[in-house]
């Protein structure tokens, strides 16, 4: 994808687990040390780090920051993971990099181009961008966008030629890691999501965490177990559908992993 | 509803201070306003909503320890982004989760899931759980 775009990723040498949550008590050192140390790898191959997960990105967001306004913390963890890092590395989710370094118009340009190679569009499709949480909270450290209006999905969604749609739950959570305690709570909340983007009329739902994609995806044959007017509604990782607008090759992106198929829908419109 | 008896002893005691060491918050900076409550997307089932959590935690009641609502709360930072006080809950709820684990011991067993939920689940959500519900990694 960011190949076809232009844009040049390299792959993190040494990379290891963030640890899939920011750790919230202050004396909790020890969970710092494993996302600081993906930042030491990043920092000593380049001066920032893309990410496709909303969950690495808070993580490692948020711990950079704590690096970088605890000058004495730093030193201890430094001390602990022999390092040196100095809190001068940028953080970015790849959706920061599609609207900062690339443009949405950049993009919208390539998705007019692809389109007339290949005639097809996304135009029609209506699409409910989910935000979740971790991508924008807490708006203080994270600062990609409004906390709780936020537009990146939804001008992202323009460039690839779709209809963006409003709906009420686009920045509640779906139930996160609840799925390893409390599945029917995280049934219950993804519930209220898609309930929610389906009654403003979306057919597609997309999202920029893989959590949220999981549970939204995965719990739907038990809420129309639950609820007998449940139509499902399949849930895309925001690349699958970029792909899908600059017309690449998607044979291969998993298709069939999805709980609930894209494929009908897809092929509506001529994908 | 719980019923709790106040004393100016459990209000000076070791919890509060426990507390707001855990969470770095200042607790009676919250006034009960109760937007954290209104907009949580968990406070359906939980037994205590959020705004009563800290009322409890400034009063130092442990029975809050014993309340569903540290354990629902998924640190999705909704109410956080609302207190008009900027009062962390999500870090209150850690400190309060890591009391409670401290003197409970761990929430979740490895032993205790299901095999075949655990072989599809992503491990994001395995470890963030873990992460949250063992003293280990907090």
């Amino acid at each position: 994808m960011a190949k076809a775009l232009g844009l040049e990723l390299e792959e993190l040498q040494d990379w290891n687990c963030c640890g899939a949550t920011f750790p919230l008590a202050m004396d909790n050192l020890l969970a710092i040390t494993g996302p600081a140390r993906v930042l030491v790898a990043a920092r000593a191959q380049s001066e920032r780090i893309a990410t496709l997960c909303a969950i690495c990105y808070n993580v490692l967001k948020r711990t950079n920051h704590f690096l970088q306004c605890d000058a004495e913390k730093r030193e201890r963890i430094n001390y602990f993971i022999e390092a040196e890092y100095a809190g001068d590395l940028r953080v970015q989710h790849f959706l920061e990099i599609l609207r900062d370094e690339l443009g949405f118009d950049a993009l919208k340009q390539r998705v007019d181009e692809a389109r007339e190679t290949t005639g097809k569009s996304l135009a029609g499709l209506k699409v409910a961008p989910y935000y979740g949480c971790l991508l924008l909270r807490p708006q203080k450290e994270m600062q990609l966008d409004d906390a709780e209006d936020p537009r990146i999905m939804e001008d992202l969604l323009d460039a690839l030629g779709c209809e963006a749609v409003d709906f009420s739950h686009r920045v509640e959570c779906c139930g996160s890691y609840l799925l390893v305690t409390s599945a029917d709570l995280v049934t219950d909340m993804s519930y209220a999501v898609l309930e929610s983007a389906i009654r403003s009329g979306a057919e597609l739902l997309v999202t920029a965490c893989p959590l949220c994609q999981y549970n939204l995806d995965s719990r739907q044959e038990e809420m129309a177990r639950q609820h007998p007017d449940f139509k499902p509604l399949p849930v895309l990782y925001f690349t699958q559908l970029m792909g899908l607008a600059l017309g690449l090759d998607s044979d291969d992106w998993g298709w069939e992993l999805h709980h609930v198929d894209p494929r009908p829908v897809l092929a509506k419109y001529g994908l | 509803m719980m019923r709790a008896r106040l004393s100016g002893e459990r209000i000076k005691g070791d919890l509060v201070r426990k507390i707001e060491e855990f969470s770095g918050q200042n607790l009676l900076a919250c006034n009960q306003c109760g937007k954290c409550s209104a907009g949580c997307p968990a406070a359906a089932v939980m037994d205590l909503l959020p705004n009563q959590v800290i009322r409890y935690a400034q009063f130092g009641l442990e029975e809050v320890l014993e309340s569903n609502s540290i354990w629902i709360c998924a640190s999705c930072q909704t109410c956080y982004a609302r207190c008009p006080h900027g009062v962390d809950l999500p870090r209150v709820m850690e400190a309060l989760r890591v009391i409670a684990l401290e003197e409970g011991g761990d929430y979740l067993r490895p032993q205790e899931l299901d095999e075949d939920e655990v072989a599809e689940m992503p491990q994001l959500a395995i470890i963030g759980g873990f992460r949250k519900y063992t003293l280990m990694g907090g």
